[in-house]
């Protein structure tokens, strides 16, 4: 028998949903009052959906390159659990209930436990990170995301020195995401990362786009943004969080092991089986716009390549 | 089926056919939708899978017309044939012209990049294998629109019906196309094409079988008297 994802939310743990709203109702009007600092305030809730953040910094490394509409990268996703089109996420994803959210911490760490989103929102001051998002279909675009970096985060729960891998797994709820009733993938989504490359300044995880609440197509509450490896390697709604000394299994490694690979870096040399990896077609350019070449780790080497000296890059695709 | 009955057909097919094309066109121009985030990939998508539909539904047509007795419907099978050869060039075109960008490098001059697009559509046409199919299928076509004509039809003869059982293959090699383009191997978007095309090949196949001389021993063979002999359709 397939052994249940224990997501380890006890009932007792969930916010009701009414005492939930209140809550971002009093704390919204304490800031008004001026009872509570507005960076307080900015980082322990989320505005409504569709409001903008305050209070994000920019950050000053983000690319120049020209960014894509809200509308294209909230309408051309992947996001399978609520259908395999491109189209699918943005008219299906309305079914996705993103509060109350708690995220489950397990594994070799030493503050495990199951969290709130406030608990995980925090401590973080949100900013601005606009990064090129390079899909292993060979399109591109480049997306103004609003979070904090992940190595503050995961630091938080002090994983130990056995914690060689950090695995990321998605929601998985038949009754909200219609995709799963069908064997697509293997559900939960899972994902995985080295500890090193978790831990890296360039690991992200996003709470918002364009200055707004991520919509529920592009992985809402929370998902982590991987700018030098392919997009799969992202994980969506985020509901647990494991560290593991073990390399974790990822979803689409599972689905085709020779095409998808643990590691999937960005990498022009190294061909997906089926189609090349040398150039992409960056979105948002018009029908008459040439395809561009694509950068090794999708232009992130001088940051990234350190990670990987020594490391077979076409073994370990 | 009146001669009038058959104009007004074949007046709604090439509306049909053509609604495909039209709405890409209006979509281009950023109405009805527009042509969304990828609008290369939704032009690919959208001729691909147009020729696809067409192709099928010609091979749809003799099981009709077998069922129904309705022969005249083999009007309507040629004109559903060229619309399905014009959308898979329009597919290859797209690509090549488009995607790869096979004529960028004269118009704006040569790229920083590895390969020229020439050299990237022969290196993909030989090295991917679904695009390989896929323009194999689409080179498969070639006879048949070439000999598509009535003055072919008669100069052929007996070949004729030979070389157009070609069809068979084009189409096998079209779904194949499509089923190896996708990402995931449980992506379903396909299913329904490769369904088809097995039900309407298992029904020609059964037909076959049944009605091959080789398939009923000559002791149950009906003897026809002449004016009675059955018209031949392949």
């Amino acid at each position: 028998m397939r052994k249940k994802l224990d997501t380890g939310i006890k009932p007792s743990e969930i916010t009701p949903e009414g005492s939930y709203l209140n809550r971002r109702t009093l704390l919204t009007a304490a800031v008004a009052a001026g009872f509570v600092p507005s960076i307080m305030s900015n980082a322990a809730t989320l505005p409504a959906s569709g409001d903008m953040f305050q209070d994000v910094k920019k950050w000053p490394d983000s690319t120049k390159e020209k960014v894509n509409t809200f509308q294209d990268i909230t309408t051309y996703n992947n996001y399978y659990e609520f259908g395999t089109g491109k189209g699918d996420p943005a008219a299906n994803a309305h079914t996705l209930k993103t509060s109350p959210w708690s995220v489950q911490v397990s594994g070799e760490a030493a503050k495990t436990g199951t969290f709130t989103l406030e608990d995980i929102l925090k401590p973080h001051s949100l900013e601005e990170r606009i990064y090129r998002h390079r899909c292993v279909e060979a399109w591109s675009m480049v997306i103004p995301w609003v979070g904090f970096p992940l190595a503050d985060l995961l630091k938080r729960f002090e994983p130990t020195s056995n914690a060689k891998y950090v695995q990321f797994v998605t929601l998985n709820d038949r009754t909200q995401m219609p995709g799963v009733r069908q064997p697509y993938l293997e559900w939960p989504y899972r994902e995985g990362l080295t500890i090193a490359e978790a831990m890296h300044p360039l690991a992200f995880m996003a709470v918002g786009l364009y200055g707004k609440v991520l919509p529920n197509q592009n992985g809402a509450p929370l998902r982590t943004v991987i700018p030098w490896k392919y997009g799969f390697k992202c994980c969506k709604s985020i509901v647990r969080i494991h560290f593991t000394d073990r390399q974790p299994q990822t979803s689409w490694n599972m689905a085709a092991p020779q095409e998808y690979g643990f590691y999937s870096n960005v990498n022009p040399e190294v061909d997906h089986p089926r189609w090349s990896q040398a150039s992409e077609r960056r979105l948002g350019g018009g029908l008459f716009a040439a395809r561009i070449a694509t950068q090794m780790f999708n232009g992130y080497a001088e940051q990234v390549a350190s990670l990987y000296t020594g490391l077979d890059l076409r073994k370990n695709y | 089926m009146t001669q009038r009955s058959v104009v007004i057909i074949k007046v709604l097919l090439w509306a049909g056919c053509l609604a495909p094309l039209g709405l890409l066109v209006v979509q281009a121009f950023g109405f009805a939708g527009g042509l969304g985030a990828n609008d290369v990939e939704t032009i690919l998508n959208v001729c691909g899978k147009t020729a696809l539909n067409l192709l099928l539904l010609t091979l749809c047509i003799t099981p009709i017309r077998r069922s129904t007795g309705i022969n005249k419907l083999v009007v309507f099978r040629r004109l559903l044939g060229l619309f399905a050869f014009f959308y898979a060039c329009l597919h290859f075109l797209t690509y090549a012209l488009l995607d790869l960008g096979l004529l960028y490098p004269l118009l704006y001059g040569p790229t920083a990049a590895g390969t020229t697009p020439g050299e990237q559509l022969l290196a993909d046409i030989a090295k991917r294998p679904f695009i390989t199919v896929g323009f194999t299928a689409l080179v498969l076509l070639i006879p048949l629109v070439i000999t598509s004509t009535r003055a072919m039809q008669r100069r052929l003869g007996r070949n004729w019906a030979k070389l157009h059982r070609l069809v068979y293959v084009i189409a096998v090699l079209g779904v194949v196309h499509y089923w190896w383009q996708v990402k995931s191997n449980t992506d379903a978007q396909p299913l329904p094409y490769a369904v088809l095309l097995v039900v309407l090949l298992g029904v020609r196949v059964h037909h076959w079988l049944v009605n091959s001389k080789a398939a009923v021993p000559p002791s149950y063979q009906r003897v026809e008297p002449p004016q009675a002999r059955e018209k031949t359709s392949h």
